[in-house]
């Protein structure tokens, strides 16, 4: 029997090896200079589907799923409500099982649902074009770095924000590993973005870097840092939370340069990391410089309005050795994913998430600052996600928390010693009143019992 | 195509009507804090329709697609083989889709074995120990290589290193990489018999050299005969031998790359080991290394200590070259798909898709010129269009968009580079020869098409639901986005 996935047949191989002339399949391996074909593989046997179905089944339930618990987790992956609308069109098999639209005519489906993420994208981030998605929020972020070093090839500084995700900032750093730029601004995790700029922004920036909300949670004007940037001559990339752009100022309206962002919220799941969507938007004047594809109206032989790959002058399969970047794949799914959920929730729905997750954020934190022991900074401006001050390290509060069903916020301790026991707390549309009066009155107990412990 | 796909779809904004929405929230069940006037904005153009409208919209969007689940999809270098469907379950599953890549060890440990599991069972079928599953999409794993190979050039103080090799017939993406890490390209010419040059390439290789970037089989769809010679003369002259592994469709099971002399791979997930190409991605690039490069890895990547698994930086590493982990939902699918073939039949999909190949070569060898039908071919094979072109003005792109009328995708056309008018074929294994015939036949008649009426050919495709578009106007004054 041949296996479930290859259709061939023993008399459909006999057949097609006369028909090649050769004997034998090994007869079309004898250029392969190996020692033996077909190795023995230390490698597990096969598995009929209904033994692998139940296998991987196992695997997944060994993971504790936030649909079973109570979550303050985000710090760059953020837990949002999936309308239906999005998995039941994501999994059209139209959609999953095609590649990059190469040939256009039947590709329509997945160009125009590309041309209507751009739009989307550009109207979210107030930018004159959107490319076709990157890997996810960090590698955006290092490709708008690499547009700056080209635009102004004279200058050799890039500035990341201390509060611009540390795995972002990891990523810029390896991304402009072989090439003659410096990453600054960073050296300080106890700088805030504004000591940062003044430190380290010269003539030598090629552009600026910075996260709004930032990683630790606070939003900014965009305006007159904006201003600030331009005066040196540098360009200004944000990279930005797009369920945040329900509520705030587009970037580009504050004059941003490139916005970036990770575009996970918009309708995939946090899935362990991972596929997400790099979004990447720029103005026009940058178009040329962008990487990945783009999708461009056009006009078929009958004056019928089409759409193509276009602009493709800029890409690695043109350019060679001269391209804007070495992209090729990328994370279509991902944004055909975000297309289908910003259409579903539309002008209104994505205002009213961003609403919810900012109220929620701000109750739970005037609940927290209230509990002795707690600190939140509420003069501070944030969108759903802030920093606590706790009694007692992050690790052992989520453990007691996690005991309860509770998974509490990231432990900041590692990259952000300065702020002590810190732990950044995510709210979204899914936690309820209930379930964040839970996660107050957990923490205050977990205080409690420290106290009780002393005395 | 039906009718309804043949209907132009409206943009979604087109479909927009005040008051109209797909969404459902729940009302804020707390008290309402201030919003901060000074930073919002005064409108989002988003479109207003109904759940009804973005279903109809997406689903009639999706008609105009062709895609795997309907047919042969022969698109050369892209391996555009059967997802199976169990796949796609597993990806739904809440203890996959459900968790946050910052949750504890002890709460992923599910996710972590896996992941642990699929580096150890790629580090066996490439012969390359060391592995990380970050990369995102095979030029990210590119990217990821030529870093590892630059930082074990300067772990050994070896400084003078700037040149990359790299064979005209290589993807585009291994110049363009190599340009990202500030390396110069080098470009080896093919000999004859479609193999990288060795006299050349001797010439090439000396102590400025970083190392050769070789695809294998090549793009022509051709075992590089001389590969360990030239990984040979790569390691005599002190460089390191990349292996771009778009290709390993063609040999995976029967051979290893780390016993062929390659020291780096990576590995297009979505295409040997079926991950669906989503319209693009997302895809995944595994690399994989031989022991001694292992210490520089980018990650992290997945530990096993005891009956435990955790997440860890390799001791040199190159860094991070995405945030997290790794496409997790693409490296489940790819899990699911060896774990489905085991170590007994594995090898059946390389036999399959070469022999599908050769078959279809086969068949199509006298009526199309093929420029080196004097040897098998791998996975996939190329074909030139330069007699058409020459005797009756009908071009590669007239036959490709002809194909379309048949009810087919056509091949990867204009690639690789050096073979003119070329035509780039790779079946696939999870094709029958049945439809192999069906699409030689229609090849077949295209040829005898392009002799008879070319102006049908030239003129093609009919039965799309657009035909040509002007791609220069498009390029001249893009329109990129919706403007009302």
């Amino acid at each position: 029997m041949s296996h479930r996935f290859i259709p061939n047949t023993d008399a459909d191989r006999a057949a097609m090896l006369q028909a090649i002339g050769v004997t034998s399949v090994d007869d079309l391996f004898k250029d392969v200079p190996t020692s033996e074909l077909r190795p023995n593989l230390k490698l597990p046997t096969a598995l009929s589907e209904l033994e692998l179905s139940r296998e991987i089944q196992a695997l997944a339930a060994r993971n504790a799923n936030l649909n079973d618990h109570v979550s303050f987790l985000g710090a760059g992956a953020y837990n949002h409500f999936i309308p239906a609308t999005v998995p039941h069109l994501v999994f059209r098999t139209e959609f999953y099982t095609a590649y990059t639209p190469y040939q256009a005519e039947i590709s329509q489906g997945t160009l125009q649902t590309i041309f209507e993420y751009q739009s989307m994208i550009c109207a979210l981030t107030g930018m004159d074009a959107a490319n076709a998605s990157h890997y996810d929020g960090a590698t955006a972020a290092a490709e708008g770095a690499i547009l700056a070093i080209n635009q102004l090839p004279n200058r050799h500084q890039v500035f990341v924000s201390p509060t611009l995700h540390p795995e972002y900032r990891a990523t810029i750093r390896t991304y402009l590993a072989g090439l003659d730029v410096q990453v600054v601004g960073d050296a300080d995790p106890g700088l805030s973005f504004e000591q940062a700029l003044e430190k380290y922004l010269s003539e030598q920036t090629a552009c600026v870097i910075l996260a709004n909300p930032d990683f630790l949670g606070e939003a900014r004007d965009l305006t007159p840092i904006a201003e600030r940037v331009h005066a040196v001559g540098a360009l200004l990339i944000v990279s930005a939370y797009p369920i945040a752009l329900g509520l705030y100022r587009a970037p580009g309206d504050c004059g941003a340069d490139v916005v970036v962002a990770e575009g996970q919220a918009l309708g995939n799941p946090v899935a362990f990391g991972g596929p997400y969507l790099g979004i990447f938007a720029t103005k026009n004047q940058y178009l040329r410089r962008m990487a990945g594809r783009l999708v461009g109206q056009a006009t078929d032989t009958k004056g019928r309005r089409g759409f193509t790959l276009t602009l493709q002058a800029r890409e690695q399969h043109i350019r060679r050795e001269k391209a804007s970047s070495n992209i090729c794949s990328n994370q279509a799914l991902c944004a055909l994913a975000a297309s289908v959920y910003l259409a579903t929730l539309g002008k209104a729905g994505l205002r009213q998430v961003a609403e919810l997750c900012y109220h929620k954020a701000h109750y739970a934190a005037n609940r927290i600052n209230r509990i002795v022991g707690y600190r939140v900074d509420l003069k501070q401006e944030f969108f759903n996600e802030f920093v606590v001050a706790c009694p007692r390290p992050v690790a052992e509060i989520n453990a007691q928390l996690r005991a309860q069903g509770i998974i509490g916020g990231y432990d900041l301790s590692r990259e952000y010693p300065h702020l002590g026991n810190a732990m950044l707390v995510a709210v979204t549309e899914l936690n309820t009143k209930a379930q964040i009066d839970q996660f107050v009155a957990a923490l205050k107990q977990i205080k409690n019992k420290k106290l009780k412990a002393k005395s | 195509m039906t009718i309804v796909a043949n209907k132009p779809e409206p943009i979604i904004y087109e479909l927009s009507a005040p008051g109209r929405t797909g969404a459902a929230l729940p009302a804020c069940d707390v008290p309402q804090a201030k919003l901060p006037a000074h930073l919002m904005r005064a409108d989002l153009e988003l479109p207003e329709v109904s759940e009804v409208d973005v279903v109809r919209h997406y689903t009639r969007l999706s008609q105009k697609n062709y895609c795997v689940d309907l047919g042969i999809y022969p698109l050369g270098s892209c391996t555009m083989k059967y997802n199976p469907k169990l796949n796609e379950e597993a990806v739904k599953l809440p203890g996959f889709t459900a968790v946050h890549p910052y949750q504890s060890e002890d709460d992923t440990q599910g996710a972590l074995q896996l992941l642990h599991e699929l580096q150890t069972m790629l580090g066996e079928i490439c012969g390359l120990p060391g592995v990380t599953l970050q990369p995102a999409a095979g030029a990210q794993g590119e990217l990821a290589g030529i870093l590892i190979i630059r930082a074990y050039h300067e772990a050994r103080k070896d400084h003078k290193r700037v040149k990359v090799i790299i064979p005209d017939s290589a993807h585009g993406t291994n110049p363009a990489t190599s340009a990202m890490t500030g390396f110069q390209v080098v470009q080896v010419k093919s000999d004859a018999r479609g193999n990288i040059d060795l006299d050349e390439l001797r010439k090439l290789a000396d102590d400025t050299t970083v190392g050769l970037m070789i695809t294998n089989p090549n793009t022509l769809g051709l075992f590089e005969e001389n590969i360990c010679e030239a990984a040979q003369i790569i390691h005599a002259a002190g460089g390191l031998v990349y292996g771009d592994g778009a290709n390993l469709n063609a040999i995976v099971g029967l051979a290893r790359p780390g016993d062929l002399g390659i020291d780096v791979l990576h590995s297009n997930l979505h295409k040997t080991f079926s991950v669906p190409h989503g319209g693009g991605g997302p895809g995944a690039g595994a690399v994989m290394v031989r022991a001694d490069l292992a210490p520089f890895l980018p990650g992290p990547i997945v530990a096993k200590k005891g009956k435990r698994y955790a997440l860890t930086m390799p001791r040199k590493s190159i860094g991070r070259v995405k945030s997290f982990y790794g496409n997790f939902l693409a490296l489940v699918r790819a899990y699911v798909y060896i774990r489905s073939f085991g170590k007994e039949h594995l090898h059946e999909i390389a036999e399959n898709a070469v022999l599908n190949a050769n078959y279809l070569l086969a068949r199509l060898k006298n009526v199309y010129s093929a420029p080196f039908a004097n040897r098998v071919c791998k996975h996939e094979f190329v074909l030139t269009g330069t007699p058409f072109a020459e005797q009756f003005g009908v071009h590669t792109l007239d036959i490709a968009k002809r194909i379309q009328d048949y009810g087919f995708y056509p091949p990867t056309i204009y690639f690789p580079l050096i073979v003119p008018e070329c035509i780039m074929i790779e079946p696939t294994e999870t094709q029958s020869k049945e439809s192999l015939d069906e699409f030689a036949d229609a090849l077949l008649k295209i040829a005898e098409e392009a002799k008879t009426n070319p102006q049908l050919v030239k003129d093609a495709p009919h039965t799309a639901p657009i035909t040509r578009l002007d791609d220069v106007q498009a390029a001249r004054n893009p329109v990129l986005r919706y403007r009302g």
